[in-house]
């Protein structure tokens, strides 16, 4: 180790925020021409130990050195004079500049003088070096996302960098494309550079990297393992752990009639790419059907296909009256309610009051409305009652709904979303980013409904939620169900494995 | 007891603003030679010294009260409209259609038709860009001003051709106006002041106005859009119809502001060729005005009264120690701006006190860059 240093050690590395422990003494060693692949769910602190590296933020302890020579970086700037560069997820690219223009964006060469074909010329040989095709006269909006992707890595690249750092390079593109890149990956390792390569797909991984590093809630629970000698079983095994931290009491149902049933359904994203494909699915009345897969599989887009916010194929019925495609108030006339993703953007409005918040949904019913007008003297009243009857801690239902913490906020949502008796609730990631306390909380409210009657569909990321919740879980990979497990004998294995996309489970 | 110094002193700052504005002003004063205290003494004595000048100052203030109504229901939804000009326009050019036309009716009953034929005018002027906003994503602040250019020419060709003074084709000077409406038509007036009807007629929509906002299912509705469209599409709101409704409801009042400016004040329509020869300007500054109220109805009122007040002082002031009018154009502009930043330091103090806040609870982790002051900066160049 004395003759050749790493070209990355990082050691000890510990990152707190207030209140989270990111990165809890976190090992990890990059050898020269190696690619070395970094491991974990989302949430686990994999982008928040690169983002050290990158020089984004400081470590609050620990050691990072740099081909034997210990570093501190202030800023990225510190960090790209390392020769150190990050290909980011979401790409930072200009659209209606050339590849050319992009790349030199931001440096101090050209001085003055544009010579823009003097510096075509200079990307095209590094683009033959590589093997990265892209035409450096193009338009940033003309070319696809593999495209887009080969100019981040170019721009990386032409400023130096030796250490790359991929930040889950595969999620964006179509599967050629992921076989370009990693063709791509290994040439430029065979030329002395040396990868980082976060991920989350154990395939790639064991396709490409030649070690790994497992995180999971911020701790290693595998530092710089071979890939050669481990089973994709133990990965996943490593990544979701099987420990569970606690245990809500699940009385045993039995579930009713089919209240939901999806069939064949397909959905594009937002950026037109496919992210549902044929889903087929039945929820029961008193059920809870847990979903379970990474994030960005097509959870989200299942949700909002089923709420109405999102155009898709196929047939989506709600007690047998068919609701795909229909307008939002058509699916909250038919009895479903829905947890959001996203609280702040989605599931409330800031700047209206707990009050104006609660009555989103109800806002034209007795007593409070009557159609026209909204009797606020009532609708207080209503919002007073829901705020002690699911301990929402604020100062007043005249409160902002911006001024309320992450699980008030959330207890907002619920109260509003359980108070009109649906027959059905679709709760995305009803707990993420809440303390145990209001974990708990909101896991019991979800029971609650449960022995109630309503079916719910739980989308989440945690596992050790869907299984003490769910009575089935269906595992989602790549807009595809995998395979629906009961919750009662599921094997965690077998769920990683299937989130992971590497087996389809007997039915 | 902190909260409650911080929400008055956020309601008074639009007052600081202005007093910082004529601070500056005062430079400029003393900069021509003159007299601070007494320029400023003009421009009290024209606003406020008499009964006609009370009188001139809210006949000022109307269109700008009508303008800025509009313009609170628009922004609440989070749709710009720069178009009160044209929608004015549009307002008085129907309006006084419908009085040229029936010359025999009753009064009240021509009033009446003719505010509701300004009011629907000024929709229609309005709603078109809420209808290409909403459903062909064309940007509000571009097509309403393009709209303000139609509506100006539309006026200049009515008022030249079709709508022109039967006297005045028949005279070599053929100037651009319309015949004058019969006596019966105009509106109630304080005499001898111009004060007319017009300004209690405002008032009472700012109340109105108030309760659509906070008090009915439209108003909620058109709220909710504007603080967050995700949100209210998951909530079963029509975001778009919603938007489409705010513009048109702001063209509306504009364009009643249209009617009530012909049928109060000029008895006539009369062009200069330029928009502000009809409207005085006031289909934009109705949207300081509103501003200056803090987006509410109700702060609006005072607010109009403010600027009528600047407007009909200043030319007292202008007369009384010889000033040039530009200087005049400097103030408005200057209170203008001052109003405008002190808004955005508001909301920036309101947001520094939200971070302290979430800071002492200590349940989130900040933003990156409160970790690392530097790498924001980097990042981002």
């Amino acid at each position: 180790m004395a003759d050749t240093p790493y070209a990355v050690e990082m050691k000890d590395i510990v990152i707190r925020f207030p209140g989270v422990l990111a990165n809890d003494h976190v090992n990890l060693t990059l050898q020269k021409g190696e690619i070395h692949a970094l491991l974990g769910e989302n949430g686990a602190g994999k982008s928040t130990l690169m983002n050290v590296l990158a020089g984004l933020y400081k470590p609050s302890s620990g050691m990072i050195s740099i081909h034997g020579e210990t570093v501190n970086f202030n800023s990225p700037k510190d960090a790209i004079a390392k020769g150190i560069g990050m290909v980011h997820q979401h790409f930072m690219l200009v659209p209606t500049q050339s590849v050319t223009e992009n790349i030199l964006l931001g440096l101090d060469d050209p001085k003055f003088i544009m010579n823009l074909a003097e510096y075509d010329k200079k990307i095209l040989a590094l683009q033959d070096q590589y093997g990265l095709k892209v035409d450096p006269t193009a338009k940033i909006w003309q070319l696809s996302v593999g495209e887009q992707q080969r100019v981040e890595i170019l721009k990386t690249l032409y400023r130096g960098a030796n250490i790359l750092i991929f930040d889950e390079p595969t999620a964006v593109l179509a599967p050629q494309e992921i076989d370009d890149l990693i063709q791509t990956m290994r040439s430029m390792v065979a030329m002395g550079k040396s990868i980082i390569f976060i991920s989350h797909k154990l395939q790639e991984v064991t396709a490409v990297a030649d070690r790994l590093t497992v995180l999971r809630k911020g701790v290693a629970t595998a530092e710089g393992i071979r890939v050669a000698g481990v089973t994709r079983e133990k990965l996943a095994e490593l990544m979701v752990g099987r420990e569970v931290v606690f245990r809500v009491e699940k009385k045993p149902q039995k579930a009713g009639d089919v209240i939901l049933s999806v069939e064949g359904v397909s959905a594009e994203n937002n950026k037109g790419i496919k992210a549902l494909n044929n889903i087929s699915l039945e929820l029961r009345k008193g059920e809870i059907l847990g979903v379970a897969g990474v994030a960005g599989n097509g959870q989200s887009e299942l949700a909002e296909v089923i709420t109405g916010l999102r155009p898709c194929t196929g047939s989506i019925k709600i007690n047998g009256e068919e609701v795909a495609n229909q307008r939002p108030s058509k699916a909250i006339k038919s009895g479903v309610s829905h947890i959001p993703e996203d609280r702040t953007k989605v599931g409330t409005a800031p700047n209206l009051t707990i009050t104006e918040n609660t009555i989103m949904k109800n806002y034209g019913d007795a007593p409070i409305g009557n159609g026209w007008s909204i009797n606020f003297t009532e609708a207080r009243e209503y919002a007073r009652g829901l705020k002690k009857a699911y301990d929402i801690l604020a100062p007043s239902v005249r409160t902002m709904a911006r001024k309320l913490s992450g699980g008030n906020l959330q207890k907002v949502i619920l109260a509003r979303e359980i108070s009109s008796s649906p027959k059905m609730m679709v709760a995305v990631q009803p707990t993420r980013g809440l303390d145990v306390g209001a974990i708990e909380a909101i896991q019991t409210l979800l029971l609650d409904q449960r022995e109630r009657g309503t079916a719910i569909l739980l989308v989440s990321e945690e596992l050790e939620e869907l299984l003490s919740l769910s009575d089935r879980i269906a595992v989602i990979y790549e807009g595809e169900i995998m395979g629906i497990v009961d919750a009662e004998n599921a094997d965690i294995n077998e769920i990683g494995l299937m989130m992971t996309g590497t087996k389809r489970s007997e039915q | 007891m902190r909260s409650r110094l911080n929400t008055l002193f956020d309601a008074l700052l639009p007052v600081f603003a202005t007093l910082a504005a004529l601070g500056v002003g005062m430079i400029m004063l003393l900069i021509l030679r003159v007299s601070p205290l007494e320029a400023y003494g003009a421009l009290w004595e024209g606003a406020f010294g008499s009964t006609n000048a009370v009188a001139e100052t809210l006949v000022k203030a109307t269109p700008l009260l009508l303008v800025g109504l509009g313009i609170c229901i628009a922004f609440r939804a989070n749709v710009i409209n720069i178009g009160g000009e044209g929608q004015m326009i549009v307002g008085g050019i129907l309006a006084t259609q419908i009085g040229l036309t029936f010359t025999e009716a009753p009064g009240w009953l021509i009033i009446i038709l003719a505010m509701i034929a300004g009011f629907i005018g000024g929709a229609i002027w309005g709603g078109i860009p809420g209808i290409l906003k909403a459903y062909f994503r064309v940007n509000e602040i571009l097509s309403t001003v393009m709209m303000n250019a139609i509506a100006v020419q539309l006026m200049n060709y009515l008022l030249r051709g079709p709508m022109i003074d039967p006297t005045q084709l028949e005279k070599a000077s053929k100037i651009p106006q319309t015949a004058r409406l019969v006596e019966s038509f105009r509106l109630l007036r304080w005499a001898p002041t111009r004060l007319h009807i017009g300004f209690v007629i405002a008032l009472v929509l700012a109340i109105l106005v108030y309760i659509l906002l906070w008090r009915t299912t439209l108003g909620y509705r058109i709220r909710a859009v504007g603080q967050n469209p995700h949100a209210s599409r998951y909530g079963g709101i029509r975001v778009r119809r919603r938007m489409v409704t705010a513009l048109l409801l702001s063209g509306a009042f504009a364009g009643l502001a249209g009617a009530i400016q012909v049928y109060g004040v000029n008895y006539r329509m009369i062009t200069d060729g330029s928009a502000s020869g009809f409207t005085g300007a006031a289909g934009f500054n109705g949207i300081v005005a509103a501003l200056f109220g803090q987006l509410h109805p109700i702060g609006t009122i005072p607010a109009s009264i403010f600027f009528g007040a600047l407007l009909v002082g200043a030319n007292k002031m202008q007369r009384v120690v010889q000033i040039p009018s530009a200087l005049i154009t400097a103030l408005n502009g200057l209170v203008v701006v001052f109003v405008v930043s002190s808004e955005i330091w508001r909301r920036r103090r309101q947001r520094q006190r939200l971070a302290f806040a979430r800071a002492a609870e200590k349940d989130d982790a900040p933003p990156p860059s409160e970790i690392n002051p530097s790498a924001e900066e980097a990042s981002t160049s």
